[in-house]
């Protein structure tokens, strides 16, 4: 399934009168990849925590609409119907973020854990289909023999897939990836991107990246939203994006 | 001519390692330790007139007694100063037992047995230790310190020998090939590579020491056991949670000087 | 400090390249001289003062020696013929004393550790709590408790379990937060961002975590109130204390001698146990 992310007035601000993210607006679609670039600390991993709650906006509307769960605005939900929403959004992160002492089958279910009781989680009893469908995404990240083997015995790429994997497991109406790629050298990061642009691809999952490597997001995004202080000074194409535009998001010419 | 290769069904998956070590030992232990209740008698209504008791008990014990606040205090003080001499003489004397049992510096003629020593001495509780020195030496502070003394010496030599044994040998031969003598070579390639650690180790064992001079005293090794243990006996139970009190308050503020010395050491 | 700049050309002339051998090489800044002097005078001043003010007795102290020895010649040969009978079934009591006392701590201990751990709960009312019963439960050694629960429940091995758990409870509280609040919290927060519920959370993303400390503490705490539950009979809460305690006050030394034996064993091999379970656990 997939959704649409219209986010309004979008502000954050660690500290007061510090603002992180000032009211932003941005409207993501139901299709594709969207990469966010822009310089250190100007706000795009803010921007992401923000869309799942990870962390909390200071004002601002964040409204998913279409997907499983109906439309609702990610920044006014709590509790319950929080952790419902939160459901329907995959994250896949810089650090993997894996729960290294379990094995890969487990953190792929782990995925699932906002759906199952949790005496199944326990006694490791998950319903067939969800196993099922654990292999057929390890398959696809190309993990096949590895279900059972712990997580600290895996490469850097090798996490990251079984990441992409547990996200996927999700079912997810949207995606949000936040720097995957930027633990993993640059072959890793290659086969990384293609693979998640091609099962969200499979999937229908539109997929919203953070990514510092400009030429990555040219090669896999096909909208680009460049930050800067906080704000959006580029969105478009990667074909629309010139070296004006690059120096006026991470300032400087000298690196072009 | 084979068929175009379809993907045939794989063979099912085995999805979660089967965890049956674990499981057996798991109910072993469960087993175990409903045997060993039912050896204990601990029987619900037994508890149950615990529960009653310990009420009343607590009753007792509040508001704490002061009045003899100057006995509490001189039993504190003889406390500390058993923890003190017991942690100094315990200190000094773990430096040469633990690189005498540490296996890389010391031939294994004398590791050996000064490692089934340090063993000994930190098997036998430290009450048992001043139990038996009180019958040799007498009731009073020294066979508190006494004791105290052999229980440091089985923690910090064993912890002293672990930190020599880890250190990098690299250094020591380095020492060694300036033709250095055997002090020599220890004071300068062993000591300052398990210097802090030692600093560590001190202060962690005078707070150990703080805690247990507090208690030899209910074995007739001086301290502010004996005060305590004569009012449990009297039933004097006010006076009993001052003392509990002060005792309390003295472990806090050890552990805070402690832990403020080893957070301006790091 | 010369300042930097273009072209050093300038200052070469004039350099002294020798100047960095003539300073002179001192170990420690003035700073941590002056600290360390400190530290010294402490502990000296510390120790004179225990030593002058303390109550011993010169003629005891010149006494230790040969009294000492008198003692170890009484308790040797150990009297072997004792052991089984009363000291083997006291010994297999003082285990299970140390065994159920250690269970019945950890049930009591992990709340408390949860309620302790500030990224766990973030209450800081609740942490406070935590911590200061802990503290509490620390700080009364397992002796004082074995008096306070003989009082309560009468004398018996009852008494003595309750003791060690009550002990327990602080140092297994304390490691237990401890290791809780070391936790990589990237994990929990993946399962947090796939919409787990809090329990889920921690049994899967807390509890592996803590696995290996969870059991590590277990063992150490086990092994510990092993050596504890010896004693605890001496003030009448079951276990080999008890007859021990007989045995010392009847003169009986070379009694003592095989009992001290006995317990020197089962430490022993409980330390030996615990070591080995330990690395296949890591």
């Amino acid at each position: 399934m997939s959704a649409t992310l219209d986010i309004r007035g979008l502000t954050k601000a660690y500290t007061p009168g510090k603002p992180v993210l000032r009211d932003l607006d941005l409207s993501i679609g139901a299709e594709g990849i969207t990469a966010i670039i822009g310089p250190s600390g100007t706000g795009k991993s803010t921007l992401l925590r923000c869309i799942n709650r990870l962390v909390e906006p200071t004002r601002g509307e964040i409204h998913l609409r279409g997907g499983v769960g109906g439309d609702v605005d990610m920044a006014r939900l709590r509790g319950r119907a929080l952790r419902l929403a939160r459901r329907r959004i995959g994250m896949v992160f810089q650090e993997y973020n894996l729960v290294e002492r379990l094995s890969v089958m487990e953190n792929v279910l782990s995925g699932r854990l906002g759906y199952v009781p949790l005496w199944r989680a326990w006694l490791r009893r998950y319903p067939e289909a969800d196993i099922e469908r654990a292999f057929g995404l390890l398959d696809a990240v190309g993990l096949p023999e590895h279900a059972t083997r712990r997580a600290d015995a895996l490469s850097g790429g090798q996490r990251q897939r079984v990441g992409i994997a547990r996200a996927l497991m999700q079912r997810p109406d949207l995606l949000l990836a936040d720097e995957p790629t930027s633990s993993l050298d640059p072959r890793t990061s290659v086969e990384v991107l293609e693979m998640l642009t091609r099962l969200a691809a499979a999937e229908g999952v539109p997929v919203i990246i953070n990514i510092h490597n400009v030429a990555l997001a040219k090669r896999y995004a096909r909208r680009i939203v460049g930050m800067s202080g906080g704000a959006i000074v580029f969105d478009g194409p990667p074909e629309d994006l010139r070296d004006s535009h690059l120096s006026a998001i991470y300032g400087g010419e000298d690196w072009l | 001519m084979s068929p175009p290769a379809a993907p045939a069904a794989p063979p099912r998956r085995v999805a979660f390692a089967p965890d049956r070590g674990m499981r057996v030992l798991g109910l072993l232990v469960l087993a175990y330790l409903v045997y060993a209740a039912s050896q204990l008698d601990l029987g619900l209504d037994r508890l149950v007139t615990g529960l009653g008791e310990g009420a009343r008990f607590v009753a007792r014990m509040f508001p704490p007694n002061f009045e003899r606040w100057e006995l509490l205090v001189e039993g504190l003080l003889e406390s500390i100063q058993i923890a003190v001499l017991a942690t100094v003489a315990g200190l000094v004397l773990s430096l040469p037992v633990g690189i005498m049992a540490a296996r890389n510096i010391a031939p294994w003629w004398l590791s050996g047995p000064v490692r089934a020593f340090v063993a000994v001495c930190r098997s036998l509780h430290y009450v048992i230790v001043a139990i038996l020195f009180v019958k040799a030496v007498g009731f009073g502070a020294l066979a508190g310190v006494l004791a105290l003394v052999i229980a440091s010496v089985g923690f910090v030599a064993k912890l002293f020998a672990e930190a020599v044994e880890e250190i990098s040998m690299k250094q020591v031969e380095a020492v060694r090939a300036t033709g250095a003598g055997t002090i020599a070579v220890l004071l300068y390639a062993v000591l300052p590579q398990v210097a802090s650690r030692f600093v560590g180790f001190s202060l962690y064992q005078l707070d150990s020491n703080l805690r247990n001079s507090t208690l030899v005293g209910i074995v007739g090794a001086g301290g502010i056991g004996g005060t305590l243990f004569a009012a449990f006996k009297r039933f004097d139970y006010d006076f009993v949670s001052a003392i509990l009190i002060a005792i309390i308050g003295l472990i806090l503020l050890a552990e805070l000087v402690s832990g403020r010395i080893r957070a301006a050491m790091r | 400090m010369s300042a930097a700049g273009h072209g050093g050309a300038a200052s070469a002339a004039t350099h002294d390249t020798l100047a960095p051998l003539r300073r002179a090489w001192h170990r420690h800044t003035p700073a941590e001289r002056l600290v360390r002097w400190l530290a010294m005078l402490a502990i000296v001043a510390a120790t004179v003062w225990a030593v002058r003010t303390i109550e011993i007795i010169p003629e005891f102290l010149a006494d230790a020696p040969e009294q000492m020895a008198d003692l170890l010649v009484r308790m040797w040969p150990p009297d072997l013929a004792s052991y089984p009978g009363a000291v083997h079934a006291a010994l297999v009591e003082t285990i299970h004393i140390a065994s159920l006392g250690t269970v019945f701590g950890f049930l009591l201990a992990i709340p408390l550790a949860l309620m302790a751990a500030r990224n766990i709960c973030r209450f800081k009312a609740l942490n406070f709590l935590a911590q200061v019963l802990l503290v509490a439960s620390r700080s009364v050694n397992s002796l004082v408790w074995a008096l306070i629960f003989v009082a309560v429940f009468g004398p018996g091995p009852a008494a003595g379990v309750f003791a060690i758990a009550f002990r327990s409870i602080g140092f297994v509280g304390k490691l237990l937060a401890e290791a809780l609040e070391e936790l990589n919290p990237g994990p929990r927060e993946a399962l947090r961002a796939a919409g787990a519920p809090w329990g889920a959370e921690m049994l899967k993303g807390v509890w592996p975590q803590v696995r290996p400390a969870f059991w590590g503490v277990a063992l150490f705490r086990w092994d510990i109130n092993v050596r504890e539950s010896a004693v605890l009979g001496l003030v009448g809460a079951g276990g080999i204390g008890v007859v021990l305690e007989d045995a010392i006050n009847f003169f009986q030394w070379d009694q003592v001698a095989t009992i001290l034996l006995a317990i020197l064993a089962v430490v022993l091999v409980a330390e030996v146990v615990v070591t080995r379970v330990r690395t296949r656990l890591l």
